[in-house]
């Protein structure tokens, strides 16, 4: 049985915003659809930045890539302020109990030397990877056009500086807080021969203007080449033999990174699918950026996996072709 | 297996230098590449940072604590917001003319936080030390949160009321939205170090509270549960923002002495340039809300006065002087509001909500909180004013009013010493004369002319004919200027504007909720008078 409850009631107005109404007819709107459709100023702008006095302040020729309209780039998470921020607390309240079982039990500190410094050689320095990233994802929501690309990049802009703070504490648990392992990883990180290449690409990615081509150089390719070699396979032969505590500390960078490819893929897939020139244009991008970026990832990866190095880096540059064709790419 | 030197237990860290290990040492100098390269807007200003890590970040927040915290205040303000939905919540406020207020509120404000939200973004790219660009970074996700929140809280009162739901459309085309819209845009279009000055110090440390105050109270005084609710959880944000403001100040002047006088040139373009803006709410505080909280003059003496009196007597050390053109604003503060909602009420038929003249009620709260200026020389407009309304003959502007070149407002000051004669001011620039409301946007004109003669000024556009919709034809015999320039501003002509009374949102106010939409004047319909009798 169910109890009914009275209300009175009274009959809108409207539904929702006029400019949800143009795109979706008279009906409730999502909290999505409310703080993302329309919000960014399109016209009417007052004055020439002095930043860059030959476009306007919001300019849809920061790229090269056109499209009718930039709010068909939506984010299939639907993520706006609040449920993001609360689906961030809540894994993090779980990844917190990992750290916290990890620390009282020293699981980390336990590992035998040679595998402790492995994980500082080969894992720990991508906390400044991850910085590069926050700066990427920081010029695609600065200069992006439109909402629906600006407020998610937004987003993982703070997300890239979780996730470094997050591989920051697997040095802090090898190195009991010393904070020695995140000094060495910053000298690996800026003089070692293995991490240069990879260093190279992403120096390379901070010069680069176009704003969609740092989100296909660094969220598309980059990621998706840098998480599976470090986070399974790096992480998978670090596990043989030396059990899975490094493995639930990456598997959060593994389940956030397979959370947000949904958003990457759904941008790319319909930016390519919107005209020939946007899908000649992005697989150019594609292939410059992946054949730039395998042989700088090889050094480290190859000190970590040795004579299993070839085999990771095909399987993971297989993989990343299959899933760019599905979008549509030409690779 | 632990090697040794691994025995001893792990460090307990402090937040402090939890947050230190975390966050400094991120960033690196880049070799790769050439630091200008990668940095490119951080020099033209001329400011001169010798050390990025003298930085003191003033939140050392990290991104697992920042999600907690604000993921628990968001699910917080969300349950109240689905329970004023739920409930109507919209009804409970004082009386239809609140939400007039409303909408100045969803129309005039919140595209500024996502402005802000934008402009902060940039600085999260362009600044080179790590903790500056976190600071960015997380107030700027702060500002998506307040653009967002605010409207998911109003957009239950856009339902119901007129006006309120062409936002984002009208914020880039309707004539007094300029206003707000030049301003933000102003400060983004600006350097970095500007950027950070203006909003950050002049916006969000000396005023923020003059912003906050008014709308938030006003909000609780009229039962408006869901603003002040968001208000409420919106504070802790803005207090971390006013901190970051005072840092960025102290940071600026403590790396070297050339960057003072740049800093002073902002502090006075950017107080004048915010009192401008805010000076709207002057008019809002005055006559919009139906139970006041304090007057315009009361809240200017508290908050710039005493406060920000203070703030600059400590900040003498650095060389810095008191905003040039505060005097001016003490001067005024009696006048502006009062001004204002003359220039509305002369213009009601042109902007986006309902008009009122103020009751016998409120014109004797005036004459209280103004026994300098009210009774002298505006009680006798309004009386003028209300005689013509009962005459059959109101008196209505049926021209747009000369806007100034900077503020954007109508030039509707009067002189500091003589409150009967307009402030008029203007430049010549490279042939042409440009106008200004008053000697602080004088100077702002003559200091950057080139930036300020690109000003998108929507009076000037529409009597050039570039603001009708496309296959409205200006040659056909009925066409009506006027008319169509409301429609391409996306307001309703004879919906969104005019007298409150016999307007469309006082008229359903009274039928939905059977009490009186102006409760200083009784009841205007039959669907109160049948239901309160004679209360």
């Amino acid at each position: 049985m169910t109890v009914e409850i009275r209300t009175k009631s009274v009959k809108p107005l409207s539904l929702s915003f006029g400019h949800l109404q143009r795109r979706f007819g008279d009906k409730p709107a999502t909290r999505y659809q409310e703080a993302t459709y329309d919000i960014q100023s399109t016209a009417n702008f007052h004055y020439k930045p002095l930043w860059d006095p030959e476009r306007e302040m919001f300019d849809a020729r920061r790229t090269a890539v056109t499209m009718k309209d930039w709010y068909a780039l939506k984010d299939p998470r639907q993520f706006y302020y609040g449920n993001y921020t609360t689906t961030r607390a809540k894994q993090q309240d779980a990844i917190d109990r990992t750290l916290d079982f990890i620390e009282k039990r020293d699981l980390l500190r336990a590992l035998p030397v040679d595998v402790r410094d492995l994980i500082v050689h080969a894992i720990v320095p991508l906390r400044h990877y991850e910085w590069g990233a926050n700066t990427g994802s920081a010029h695609v929501a600065a200069y992006g056009y439109g909402t629906a690309i600006t407020s998610p990049a937004m987003m993982n802009t703070m997300d890239r500086l979780g996730m470094a703070q997050h591989i920051s504490r697997i040095g802090l648990l090898l190195d009991g807080n010393s904070g020695d392992s995140l000094s060495a990883a910053h000298a690996l990180w800026t003089d070692h021969a293995d991490w240069q290449g990879l260093r190279r690409e992403v120096e390379r990615m901070f010069v680069t203007r176009d704003w969609f081509e740092v989100f296909v150089a660094q969220l598309l390719v980059a990621d998706a080449l840098v998480y599976p070699l470090f986070f399974q396979h790096i992480d998978a032969a670090i596990a043989g033999g030396n059990g899975s505590a490094l493995s639930s500390l990456t598997d959060y960078l593994m389940r956030w990174f397979d959370e947000t490819a949904k958003w990457i893929d759904a941008v790319i897939k319909t930016a390519v699918a919107e005209n020939a020139d946007n899908k000649a244009l992005i697989s150019g991008w594609v292939l410059t950026w992946r054949d730039r970026l395998v042989p700088a990832l090889t050094p480290i990866v190859q000190h970590a996996l040795g004579n299993q190095s070839e085999d990771a880096v095909a399987a993971v540059v297989a993989a990343f072709n299959s899933r760019a064709a599905k979008l549509g790419l030409s690779v | 297996m632990a090697a040794e030197g691994n025995a001893k237990p792990a460090k307990k860290l402090s937040l402090k230098e939890n947050y230190a290990l975390l966050t400094r040492g991120l960033g690196w100098e880049p070799s790769y590449e050439k630091k200008e390269d990668i940095f490119r807007t951080i020099d033209f200003e001329g400011v001169v940072i010798h050390d990025w890590d003298k930085w003191e970040d003033p939140f050392r927040l990290t991104m697992d604590a920042y999600w907690k915290y604000q993921g628990e205040k968001e699910r917080k303000l969300y349950a109240i917001i689905d329970a004023f939905q739920q409930n109507n919540g919209q009804f409970n406020v004082t009386d239809a003319r609140y939400v007039q207020a409303l909408k100045v509120f969803i129309n005039g404000i919140t595209e500024l936080e996502y402005l802000s939200h934008r402009g902060f973004n940039m600085l999260a790219r362009e600044f080179p030390g790590v903790g500056p660009r976190i600071a960015a970074q997380m107030q700027s996700l702060d500002e998506l949160r307040h653009a967002t929140t605010q409207i998911h809280t109003i957009s239950q009162y856009a339902k119901y009321f007129t006006g309120m739901n062409e936002f984002p459309y009208q914020f880039d085309r309707v004539w007094y939205l300029s206003i707000p819209k030049s301003f933000f845009e102003d400060a983004v279009t600006s350097g970095p170090f500007e950027f950070i000055v203006a909003i950050s110090f002049a916006f969000e440390y000396v005023l923020t509270n003059l912003a906050f105050m008014p709308w938030m109270s006003g909000a609780a005084f009229n039962g408006d549960m869901a603003t002040v609710s968001f208000g409420f959880s919106a504070q802790s944000d803005e207090a971390r923002h006013m901190t970051l403001g005072i840092e960025v100040i102290k940071f600026l002047l403590e790396q070297d002495p050339a960057n003072v006088p740049l800093v002073q040139k902002w502090i006075d373009k950017w107080f004048w340039r915010g009192y401008r803006l805010l000076s709207l709410l002057a008019t809002m505080m005055d006559y919009m809300l139906p139970k006041r909280v304090m007057a315009w003059n009361e809240a200017w003496e508290i908050y710039y006065e005493q406060n920000g009196g203070a703030l600059f007597a400590d900040l003498a050390r650095y060389g810095i002087k008191p905003p040039k053109r505060a005097p001016e604003t003490i001067a005024e503060k009696g006048h502006v509001a009062h001004q204002m909602w003359s220039v509305f009420y002369a213009n009601r038929d042109a902007v986006g909500f309902q008009m009122w003249l103020p009751s016998e009620e409120e014109m004797a709260w005036m004459s209280e909180k103004y026994p300098d200026t009210f009774d002298q020389y505006y009680r006798p407009r309004y009386e003028y004013w209300k005689a013509m309304e009962a005459a059959g003959t109101p008196f209505k502007n049926t021209t747009l009013p000369q806007l100034c070149q900077v503020c954007q407002w109508p030039c509707l000051f009067t002189d500091s010493g003589d409150p009967t004669t307009l402030s008029l001011r203007e430049t010549e620039y490279q042939g042409q004369t440009f106008h200004m409301c008053s000697d602080g946007c004088k100077d702002i004109f003559d200091d950057t002319p080139e930036k300020y003669v690109h000003a998108w000024l929507p009076v000037h556009q529409i009597y050039q004919g570039n603001c009708f919709l496309p296959g409205v034809d200006p040659t056909a015999p009925d066409f009506n200027p006027m008319y169509e320039a409301l429609r391409y501003m996306g307001i309703k002509p004879g919906v969104d504007n005019g007298d409150f009374k016999g307007g469309a949102d006082a008229t359903n106010w009274e039928k939905w909720t059977s009490r009186p939409a102006n409760i200083h004047e009784g009841a205007y319909t039959d669907a109160v008078r049948d239901s309160h009798i004679k209360s």
